[in-house]
């Protein structure tokens, strides 16, 4: 019995009878059968699928045939080695407790069905995307699950930003998309066959050969990778098409826990590690991975600091964690970028659904509104800390072992921009605990700024005593929301701790499991500088969190004086660097002004409309005898087709 | 040279049978006209040794469809069917293209070229028998396809019943 | 022997038949009727190929086609009551909802 197959077909069923059943029969109970199906996933995965991986058991088969052509032969079949043995306990744990927790958070939502549904067909192509053993059913997945991103963000689809950001996300995926569809093509192309173990394995054979691409001789892996990399760059959102990230965020939250946090964003990394035999031939190739990943990290980190949409904040943090993971991918460190995935599933998860939780509670993102949470919302404050900490990279916590390790990499791996990058992920050190921290500050400490209860639709009675009357109404989430939350803070703090480095006493067991994959990248670097690097980025780290406090919370009028000492940053940095703007005049207004002064004006109004205007009359009457042939009689078109075989056939036969 | 005989009877048996069918005024004719058609087509197949095949053509089609067609016959207004003519106007049309596909078709079976034979021989049919062979493969090659077949006349059930339902209220 | 080229010439006969049947009558049943003949001349092709090619998948499809023809009949014969019901007419050439 292969059990393992049931992991992402327990999932396709929910969504199945989600799909055919939640709207009539099952209503608001349209919750079992997804997080029965993904909690099924899970303990598969934990029980079964992770001990054998554990063990080195490595399974590699094709179940059915799909589709063959000549010598393309498609089929599915699945591959579980370390990194998707990894992969699945990343989405299954994170889908399982984010499907509990969404059974708070959407409680009482007119498409409840349709979410749950939604939600289960995600977790279906994800786990299809980690388990495939071929391209093509990595391009299924990918697919998949961007169809999915999309339903989810557009998910409050009479709401126009929500349609609008889920069109969006679509749109700038197929810029990344397109270029992943080729760079899949080439390696059809190059090897005669999209599985991964006959590519990888050939995949040396190929250095130095160059093939004609657009008219310039390329080198064949460097643009086999770069390709790659562009879905890899739009899917995780990197720059230049990190743009659609932060829009997502009009979906529901646990939407963006999932999806737009742990799993479908980082399939980017997964891919880049997954194909990293095609990645280490090329040196340009990588150096772009690292560079594009450390630009990436460091430009959200940035802008993320004068956000004031709290899911806003945490989608550019995860931007830049995904850079983070790039950057250690670019230098060849594999294992620590997959080890940042991992732990970064948890402590995002974990900060969007607390997020979500305050958000539940107020009934705003703005920031501003907020504040003073801390003693109404005891919970979501613990584990909203603990998440700060995590994704600080503050020792102890699982986010620090994967940071360091990732920064370490970067400083001692033999990369020619090793050196820079490491700067770059060092200053991103301390961006990070700085924003997370000034996101916890004004949301939980201080006073609460909020409005009139009644703007937000959330008191019943008593709404004529003012502004007061909103901060009594705000409450802790019931139990299922914290619950899952707490159980995540509890992955946010020890996930990491599988992989401690040798240096702190651990065994780098994490690194160790998935060599067999993705190779152990050589390091030089003595104990001194490893201390070193790993003090620095803690002080840093540290700083930022005293800096947070300091601006936050003991000098509160500190930061709106430096935003107007330092306008100009200010305003670039709150304008996320116009980059949307900069796209909205360079790609989205030339294409509207083609289609309204050349297509509409010209070819519309003068070809196509000349002609149609010029030549009524003839059609009118072209059309008039026409329609006689039109009898409505169904004989009459019977002998019109036995005519027509008549004349194909003898015309076959007469020209042969 | 006795098959010959036999194949040149079912044939002649099978076209003038077929005229028949389509010519009859009386849809019951016709009916009964086609139950012998079919029991002649199963002969057929037996001289093919499909005998399968030879009891599905019985079983399934006179004993299956033209109850049907039977049933549906005795809607129609019998005498009504006696009194009007039975062919539509454009008739001579027809006939005319049918005869012109009749020789076209029958010109290009000239150009028709035989595949290499398969694997399954008289002898090897005459050794497994012919029910098992084509169950093997129906059950195995075919399973697929074989399920869809079932599908399909599971959304004919479906689709037969709420076409012929009479409305309860409108 | 009778030769493949004889079963191929009676199939393509009673196909003919067959379309005449369906261009030209005006009782619906009738049509339904010329419809199997057309798919019982397929079925005589295909099994008379699969006994000369020696290939078991013509049967196979004869297979298919049969079942295909009991769920084409069913759905036929009630889209003609449904029609009689209606219309109050079994005749093709009174039917002309489609008329353009």
């Amino acid at each position: 019995m292969k059990l393992y197959l049931l992991i992402p077909f327990l999932p396709l069923t929910a969504f199945v009878i989600n799909i055919l059943l939640g709207k009539e029969v099952l209503r608001d109970k349209a919750h079992w059968p997804s997080i029965l199906a993904v909690v099924g996933s899970f303990f598969i995965t934990i029980t079964s699928v992770l001990p054998q991986a554990m063990a080195g058991k490595v399974i590699n088969e094709d179940l059915y045939t799909w589709m063959v052509s000549g010598t393309f032969n498609v089929t599915v079949g699945f591959l579980i080695d370390p990194l998707t043995a990894v992969m699945l306990v990343v989405v299954t744990t994170c889908a399982s407790l984010i499907h509990i927790y969404a059974v708070g958070y959407m409680h009482g939502d007119k498409g409840y069905y349709r979410f749950f549904a939604y939600m289960s067909l995600f977790t279906f192509c994800m786990l299809m995307l980690v388990m495939g053993n071929n391209f093509m059913q990595l391009y299924f997945g990918w697919e998949g699950v961007g169809l999915c991103s999309y339903f989810l963000i557009g998910y409050y689809f009479n709401k126009k930003s929500a349609a609008d950001a889920g069109k969006k996300a679509f749109i700038v995926n197929r810029f990344g998309d397109f270029g992943f569809g080729i760079g899949v093509f080439m390696i059809f192309l190059t090897f005669g066959t999209l599985h991964y173990a006959p590519v990888f394995a050939n995949a040396a054979g190929i250095t130095g050969q160059t093939v004609n691409f657009l008219g310039w001789n390329v080198d064949l892996p460097t643009l086999i990778a770069l390709l790659l990399f562009c879905g890899a760059v739009g899917k995780s959102a990197q720059v230049p098409l990190h743009v659609w990230l932060p829009d997502a965020m009009e979906g529901p939250t646990p939407v963006s826990a999932l999806i737009h946090a742990a799993t479908m964003v980082t399939a980017g990394v997964f891919m880049v590690a997954r194909c990293n035999p095609i990645f280490n031939l090329s040196e340009i190739a990588m150096n772009t991975v690292a560079i594009v990943g450390a630009t990436t990290s460091l430009f959200t980190a940035t802008i993320a600091i004068t956000q004031n949409d709290i899911k806003r904040i945490i989608a550019y943090s995860t931007c830049s964690h995904l850079g983070l993971m790039f950057l250690a991918c670019g230098v060849g460190a594999y294992a620590a970028g997959i080890f940042h995935l991992y732990t970064h599933a948890f402590f995002k998860a974990l900060l969007f659904l607390a997020a979500g939780s305050v958000i539940h509670a107020v009934h705003t993102n703005d920031i501003q509104e907020m504040g003073g949470l801390k003693k109404y919302m005891p919970i979501t404050y613990a584990v909203f800390v603990i998440a700060a900490l995590s994704a600080g990279g503050v020792p102890g916590f699982s986010g620090f072992f994967s940071k360091d390790e990732i920064i370490w990499s970067a400083y001692a791996s033999h990369s020619s921009v090793g050196k820079l990058v490491w700067l770059m992920g060092t200053a991103v050190a301390f961006f990070t605990p700085f924003y997370t921290f000034r996101l916890i500050f004004l949301t939980f400490h201080g006073k609460y700024r909020g409005g009139h209860p009644e703007e937000h639709g959330h008191s019943a009675h008593g709404s004529s005593h003012g502004s007061h009357q909103g901060e009594h109404h705000i409450h802790e989430s019931p139990k299922v929301m914290t619950i899952p939350l707490i159980l995540l803070a509890v992955g946010a703090v020890a996930a990491g701790w599988v992989g401690i480095p040798p240096i702190l006493g651990g065994g780098a067991h994490f690194a160790e499991f998935l060599k067999p994959v993705v190779g152990h990248p050589e390091f030089h670097g003595t104990h001194a500088e490893e201390w070193g690097v790993m003090g620095l980025s803690t002080i840093i780290a540290l700083s930022g969190i005293g800096l947070a406090a300091f601006f936050y919370l003991r000098k509160t009028d500190l930061p709106e004086k430096i935003a107007k000492q330092f306008s100009g940053i200010y305003n670039i940095l709150y304008h996320k660097y116009y980059i949307d703007e900069l796209y909205h005049y360079t790609i989205v207004k030339p294409t509207l002004w083609v289609a309204d002064k050349v297509i509409v004006a010209i070819t519309d109004a003068r070809i196509i409309e000349g002609i149609v205007n010029g030549v009524p009359g003839a059609i009118g009457k072209f059309s008039g005898n026409l329609r006689k042939v039109q009898t409505g009689l169904a004989q009459h078109y019977g002998i019109l087709m036995a005519a027509g075989a008549f004349f194909i056939i003898a015309l076959v036969l007469l020209l042969r | 040279m006795i098959q010959q005989l036999f194949f040149a009877y079912f044939a002649f048996v099978i076209v003038v049978l077929s005229l028949l069918v389509i010519t009859r005024k009386n849809p019951v004719h016709s009916v009964l006209w086609m139950l012998l058609l079919f029991f002649h087509i199963a002969s057929l197949y037996l001289l093919l040794n499909a005998e399968f095949m030879a009891a599905i053509q019985v079983i399934v089609y006179a004993g299956g469809i033209l109850v049907l067609f039977l049933f549906a016959v005795f809607i129609l207004n019998i005498r009504e069917e006696l009194r009007i003519n039975k062919f539509i106007g454009a008739w001579p049309t027809g006939l005319t293209f049918a005869v012109g596909l009749l020789v076209v078709i029958i010109m290009s079976i000239k150009s028709f070229i035989a595949a290499p034979p398969g694997i399954y021989s008289i002898d090897l049919i005459k050794q497994e028998t012919h029910t098992k062979a084509l169950g093997k493969l129906l059950y195995t090659e075919f399973l697929y396809p074989f399920e869809v077949t079932s599908l399909i006349l599971l959304v004919a059930i479906i689709g037969a019943i709420v076409l012929a339902k009479r409305r309860l209220k409108s | 022997m009778v030769p493949l080229s004889w079963y191929m010439m009676l199939s393509i006969a009673v196909f003919v038949i067959g379309v005449f049947g369906f261009l030209s009558r005006r009782n619906i049943i009738i049509v339904f009727m010329s419809i199997e003949l057309m798919l019982n001349a397929v079925n005589i092709n295909l099994i008379s190929l699969s006994h000369y090619l020696q290939d078991m998948r013509g049967q196979i499809l004869a297979f298919f086609v049969i079942a295909v023809a009991a769920a084409e009949a069913a759905i036929g014969l009630a889209i003609v009551i449904a029609l009689f019901r209606n219309k109050a007419t079994a005749h093709v050439d009174e039917v002309k909802e489609m008329q353009g």
